[in-house]
């Protein structure tokens, strides 16, 4: 049996329908002449007969029902796991924004007693009301925040006021001064005083700095 | 019909765990009947075999609807019957002969109570012995021709059930047929 191997090899790669025509039509010659291995073949053919007349067999009676007894009643937290892993762009948003108004309404609470005045030496300061006094000429920017301000004399510069008020200076004196007390604003005047200003201001930093890495 | 099962997929993916049931109805011959043929004994056949759905069922998410379900479930069973079959104790692997003529012995009751005609009756011993024969192979070489010709997966669905290189399914699916046919050369 001396030839065989070859062709074995051969009938091998033709039951897998993996033969070139050419080792096909070489193997097909071979048979015709070579006794032992047409035997061969045809018993690797009726092997092969044979495998598929094994018996088949069916699963015991109630195997559905009993698998699906068996399977983990879906707990809550898994359904949320499942739709987390589903929606992974809308989780991380959610938990960016999460964040984003934990850390705002932090700082916003977090100084809203305290009344902050930039530092000119001008300024004075009545309890939560900062006034610039009538005949005075404030240099350069007035900031305020927690704090009204009154302007009697001349700010030389921008305002920015932060949850406050710029005041009327009517209210505050009577009559014949009221043309030369005047106060004046030489710059833009800017008031910040409701919280979704206050947040929009704080995502405009936060953005500045996330583009400025 | 793979249509059928890949509509239930994504039913299950979304859910709905009672569209499972109809995979399971499905595929539990299969599949059950596989892990029989890997492992020689009834009780521990059903139990992987229920193993087997269970585990599809939750990591249904790890499967990929547009690959085939029915290679991604064979996987599954047939690692967990490799897995069972490592863990056997030492004793359990001498009464293997056993057990092979413990399935035996319930199949012949069930012959004697159907009180089969005498041919259909040699036909079924012949299948028995068949599948005794298949069952004395080598695990590795068993996988394969049962996958081949009893399931009729292709060389290269094998490969991917098996996790094994194409290279080697057909080396090995040629020595299981030559073991084979050496074996049913005479029937």
């Amino acid at each position: 049996m001396s030839c065989n191997e070859k062709y074995i090899k051969r009938m091998h790669d033709y039951l897998d329908g993996d033969i070139s025509a050419e080792d096909e039509s070489l193997l097909r010659r071979h048979l015709e002449d070579c006794e032992d291995c047409q035997k061969h073949f045809h018993e690797l053919n009726r092997t092969i007969t044979l495998i598929r007349s094994a018996e088949r067999m069916e699963a015991p009676a109630g195997f559905t029902e009993n698998v699906m007894r068996k399977l983990p009643t879906e707990k809550k937290s898994v359904k949320y796991k499942r739709w987390f892993k589903r929606h992974p762009i809308l989780v991380a948003a959610a938990i960016f924004f999460l964040l984003m108004i934990g850390s705002l309404s932090s700082t916003f609470n977090q100084g809203t007693d305290q009344l902050v005045v930039s530092t000119q030496e001008e300024l004075v300061i009545d309890g939560d009301t900062v006034i610039v006094p009538a005949g005075v000429t404030v240099p350069g920017d007035v900031y305020v925040k927690n704090g009204d301000l009154l302007v009697l004399g001349t700010v030389d510069g921008n305002v920015t006021l932060f949850n406050g008020e710029l005041l009327d200076s009517d209210s505050q004196l009577e009559g014949d001064n009221l043309m030369a007390s005047a106060g004046g604003v030489n710059g833009d005047l800017e008031t910040v005083d409701q919280t979704f200003e206050w947040i929009w201001y704080h995502i405009k930093n936060f953005f500045k700095g996330l583009f400025s890495f | 019909m793979e249509q059928f099962i890949k509509k239930k997929i994504i039913q299950v993916k979304k859910g709905d765990q009672s569209a499972f049931s109809d995979v399971v109805a499905f595929y539990q011959d299969k599949i059950y009947q596989h892990c029989y043929r890997m492992l020689g004994n009834k009780h521990e056949a059903e139990d992987m075999a229920q193993e087997a759905f269970i585990r599809a069922f939750m990591n249904i998410d790890s499967f990929d609807e547009n690959r085939k379900f029915s290679t991604w479930l064979y996987r599954i069973a047939t690692n967990l019957t490799i897995d069972r079959m490592r863990k056997r104790k030492p004793d359990y692997h001498l009464d293997a002969e056993v057990k092979g003529t413990d399935g035996l012995d319930m199949y012949s009751q069930l012959a004697s109570t159907e009180r089969l005609p005498g041919e259909e009756v040699e036909s079924r011993e012949l299948q028995r012995y068949i599948h005794h024969e298949i069952s004395q192979l080598p695990s590795k070489y068993r996988s394969i021709i049962m996958l081949r010709y009893l399931e009729e997966f292709s060389l290269k669905e094998i490969s991917e059930i098996l996790d094994v290189p194409l290279g080697t399914v057909k080396t090995r699916i040629h020595r299981g047929r030559e073991a084979l046919r050496k074996r049913l050369r005479h029937v």
